[in-house]
């Protein structure tokens, strides 16, 4: 176990040293950022003067050196259109998108889990087909039209919930609904597939020929086995919520990284997006490292 | 010799696209408390699921009818979950064929073993008692081999602790489906000799489930061998081995090699054609386009199991003697155990 962990350690400072060099250069490949910063009227002159303000004449991995540097040390630049510092307008978006994220990767979870246990249990019974009904809903529907189902369903008729903001818990439930149940689908049905593989395995045969309860067969001894997949997927659908929510927060008016990131592209302010494209990058990094981890936690041959 | 379990009239039928399918057409048997009865049969014969029936383990889409499957004089017929769970492994412990996967991979042996000790008998689930049990059944080092993960032992060490965990549960009957098949020819040996030595010691009754009419079989009291889903020949060990009546148990004899026994003269037996599918009823002997001594009785009617003058009991038209008594005529089902979970 302890060599493992130090393997997948070193794979993962690799991925970030990588991730951390293409979302320096994105910046680059979308053209001169000088020109681009000095806007459309700019003079020759003043397009210079950005150049070297900005360190964008000196040699590539110079440039890529110094922000690391500066990265380290928590200086993460400053805004060009906000004029303020990276750092702290990260520190006011990331809580909302987390918090929105952890909600929606628990929803997807505590629905799709035990929906593609029950599915796996009664194969082609009802109760498994009206679970492929939801999960075929689910992965068809893109979000903005779900979050909009449930703003109307929830918000106007029923008037249960806000539908606008980030002011309090009540105001995450319904975009985390509508982030979660995206993601939904492919757990459960990876949960179900998984789980009626594993109850046909010799292992379950043992645990039921000796008379152990159905939550120790289908529990401790099934869904085991058939989280392994899930937990890598669901990890990977947990970056999407973190990085890729801009619809959702759209429609629901959440100030996250997800509308940042929007707005950063549109105004290029491209402190703020190199700052965010770090942080989503690394993150996913992170997941798939305690995926990892987590897997090997619960297979131990997994441990090599 | 007081009667443990007692299988009468079983059936086991299994609805397909092509039709039903009839793996298992009326098949008796019975162990004896502290007795080893070897089934044997080829593949398909309907050996293992007769052991799964015991069990109640059949998979969901076969169906059970029997007159009669009796557990220490109470029936196994139409037991819900609650009673099953203390049936399995407490009274009747399996052993299965292939110990690689028969343990859950995510589990270290000890806890999986205790797992299921702690059920049935809890004052064996410490772990002075399992690593006792452990040495009894040859593992050496057994404190190291119960934090061990099963991928890190061998079939013959994983076999041991199957039989250790059998064996912890303290059952009255235990049920081996071809427990020594999957392994090396050497451990094979082991296991069966570990297998006969503690049945003897503990007077456990033993149903050992083979498809190997030789060494495995030797080490049974009685044997029944089964074809086509019928029990052909059954009778002691002695009777089956040293004189065979069925033509399938002859066959079945004669595919064992002989040490010494070289050269063409003495070719290997092998008994033409496969199993045949068990698709629809009987409508006569079921081994009679494999069989060298076939006849035209043969193909009228089907053959009841007749009693011989030492005992045993054949199924075959060559025993026929006129004016025989069958044991038993095909009888109606009387019980039907559809539904048992």
């Amino acid at each position: 176990m302890g060599m493992f962990i130090v393997k997948r350690l070193g794979v993962t400072a690799l991925v970030l040293l990588v991730t951390s060099m293409i979302s320096f250069s994105l910046i680059h490949l979308a053209g001169d950022p000088a020109v681009a910063m000095a806007g459309e009227r700019a003079t020759p002159e003043q397009i210079e003067t950005i150049r070297r303000l900005y360190g964008f004449d000196r040699p590539f991995h110079e440039q890529y050196l110094h922000w690391v540097g500066n990265v380290l040390e928590g200086n993460l630049g400053r805004s060009n259109y906000l004029k303020e510092e990276v750092a702290p307008i990260l520190a006011r978006h990331l809580p909302v998108t987390a918090q929105l994220g952890v909600l929606a990767l628990a929803f997807a979870l505590f629905v799709s889990i035990p929906l593609g246990v029950i599915a796996a249990l009664r194969p082609n019974s009802l109760i498994d087909r009206a679970a492929l009904v939801i999960a075929v809903t689910g992965q068809s529907m893109p979000s903005f039209l779900s979050s909009i189902a449930l703003i109307f369903g929830f918000g106007v008729m029923l008037r249960w919930l806000p539908i606008s903001g980030t002011g309090s818990f009540a105001h995450y439930i319904l975009p985390a609904i509508a982030l979660g149940y995206y993601a939904s689908p492919a757990i459960m049905r990876l949960t179900r597939s998984g789980m009626i593989e594993v109850l046909q395995s010799d292992h379950v045969r043992t645990a039921r020929a000796y008379g152990l309860s159905a939550w120790q067969m289908i529990v401790r001894h099934g869904l085991r086995h058939a989280i392994i997949p899930v937990v890598s997927v669901a990890t990977v659908q947990f970056g999407y919520m973190l990085g890729g929510s801009v619809v959702v927060e759209a429609v629901f008016s959440m100030d996250g990284i997800g509308n940042l990131a929007w707005l950063s592209i549109r105004r290029y302010d491209v402190e703020v997006i190199q700052a965010i494209l770090l942080i989503v990058a690394a993150t996913y990094a992170l997941l798939a490292l305690a995926a990892d981890l987590l897997n090997a936690v619960l297979d131990p041959r997994i441990r090599v | 010799m007081e009667l443990l379990l007692e299988v009468r009239g079983l059936r086991i039928s299994i609805p397909t696209d092509g039709g039903v399918l009839h793996p298992v057409r009326g098949v008796d048997l019975s162990v004896g408390r502290g007795e080893t009865l070897a089934v044997v049969g080829e593949s398909g014969c309907g050996k293992s699921l007769t052991a799964q029936a015991i069990l109640g383990l059949l998979p969901r889409n076969a169906r059970l009818e029997a007159e009669r499957i009796a557990f220490d004089g109470m029936s196994l017929l139409g037991l819900g979950n609650r009673q099953w769970r203390q049936i399995r492994g407490r009274r009747i412990a399996m052993i299965f064929q292939d110990p690689m996967t028969a343990f859950d991979p995510c589990y270290r042996m000890g806890d999986q073993i205790a797992e299921i000790v702690r059920w049935h008998r809890p004052r064996n689930a410490t772990p002075a008692r399992m690593t006792e049990m452990l040495a009894k059944v040859g593992i050496s080092a057994p404190d190291e081999r119960l934090g061990q993960y099963p991928h890190q032992l061998s079939g013959g060490l994983r076999q041991r602790m199957m039989i250790a965990t059998a064996l912890l549960c303290e059952p009255d009957l235990i049920i081996a489906d071809e427990p020594t098949t999957a392994l090396d020819v050497t451990i094979q040996a082991q296991i069966l000799r570990l297998l006969a030595d503690l049945q003897a010691e503990t007077a456990v009754g033993l149903m050992l489930i083979t498809h190997d009419l030789g060494v495995v079989a030797g080490i049974a009291d009685r044997i029944a061998v089964m074809y086509g889903g019928e029990v052909v020949e059954t009778g002691s060990k002695a009777a089956i081995l040293d004189d065979p009546r069925h033509p399938y148990t002859k066959g079945l004899l004669d595919c064992i090699p002989t040490p010494g026994e070289t050269g063409r003269r003495s070719a290997l037996g092998f008994i033409p054609g496969v199993v045949p599918r068990p698709l629809g009823a009987l409508t006569a002997c079921n081994f009679r386009d494999r069989c060298a001594r076939a006849m035209p009785a043969c193909h009228r009617g089907t053959v009841p199991l007749m009693p011989m003058e030492d005992g045993r009991l054949v199924r075959c038209r060559l025993y026929d003697p006129p004016g025989a008594v069958p044991v038993r005529e095909p009888q109606k089902t009387l019980r039907n155990a559809e539904g048992v979970a």
